[in-house]
């Protein structure tokens, strides 16, 4: 068996152990989860995608440091410097 | 037993966020999520509950899963760390073991002892609770289990070295507790 090749004695012994002293169980799944599933999405209904998607936490922690820093200095710009804004929108 | 593999088109469905793409997937995996899931926590009505959690995070999720690849290797990751939440959620309270087994328990050896036996088993399963819960699932899965290390490595996300050493902590751990029961 490959898993002797694998495992050292002390493991191997206490690999019996837990075997004989564990209770097996029963890996069949005997009834269907779906109901509970439906139950679970009526419970929950799903936000909008797009608002889903920019409010998530990997949406957020995928955006890089810099890129927060950009959008930073950005909006003190346009505190600090509000009446360039009709410049800048006439040469864009 | 060979499970019909799914149209790739319904992963593509799916990932778009088709109900009845996901309708679907989960009747189609839901058995083996169910049966990854109670390998790691050892308790069927638990691992109900957490197949449907499971699924619930897989829902969600769907905008990330990639079409190209295994829906299954995807799911299980999942399961794994709905799993993990839970085990860590569900962990006793430390119980100090006493540190030499209670002289029933050092009765002759080879004298069959019901009474012993439970005692034994109970101390076990008390044992394999305390560990934490990231060593437990290793332990579970690769001592109990199994199962090759560089399968568990992949449903947990981890290196094949770094399985080793947490199966190696949980038998440092495990062996501590247990004393002389071996």
């Amino acid at each position: 068996m490959k898993d002797e090749e694998r495992i050292s004695q002390p493991e191997k012994q206490l690999a019996e152990l837990l075997k004989r002293s564990l209770p097996p169980v029963d890996r069949e799944l005997n009834r269907d989860l779906w109901p509970q599933m439906l139950r679970r999405l009526e419970e929950h209904p799903r936000q909008p995608n797009w608002l889903a998607a920019l409010l998530s936490p990997a949406a957020m922690a995928s955006v890089p440091w810099f890129d927060w820093a950009l959008l930073a200095a950005l909006v003190v710009g346009v505190c600090l410097f509000s009446r360039s804004i009709p410049i800048w929108l006439y040469h864009f | 037993m060979e499970r019909i593999s799914p149209p790739p088109e319904l992963f593509e469905q799916f990932a778009a966020g088709d109900l009845d793409a996901f309708e679907s997937l989960f009747h189609q995996f839901q058995g083996e999520v169910y049966a990854w899931i109670v390998r790691m926590v050892r308790d069927p009505a638990a691992a109900e509950e957490l197949t449907v959690e499971t699924f619930w995070r897989i829902y969600r999720a769907h905008a990330r899963f990639d079409a190209s690849r295994s829906f299954g290797a995807w799911a299980r990751r999942i399961a794994t760390n709905v799993a993990l939440d839970y085990l860590k959620r569900a962990r006793i309270e430390e119980t100090p073991l006493e540190d030499d087994p209670p002289a029933s328990a050092q009765r002759g050896a080879g004298t069959p002892d019901p009474a012993v036996r439970r005692e034994v088993r109970d101390r076990v399963r008390l044992a394999l609770q305390q560990l934490p819960a990231k060593l437990r699932v290793v332990a579970t899965l690769a001592l109990i289990e199994d199962y090759p290390h560089a399968e568990i490595a992949n449903s947990l996300n981890l290196s094949t070295a770094a399985v080793k050493s947490r199966v190696f902590r949980a038998v440092q751990l495990l062996r501590k507790k247990l004393g002389n029961l071996e």
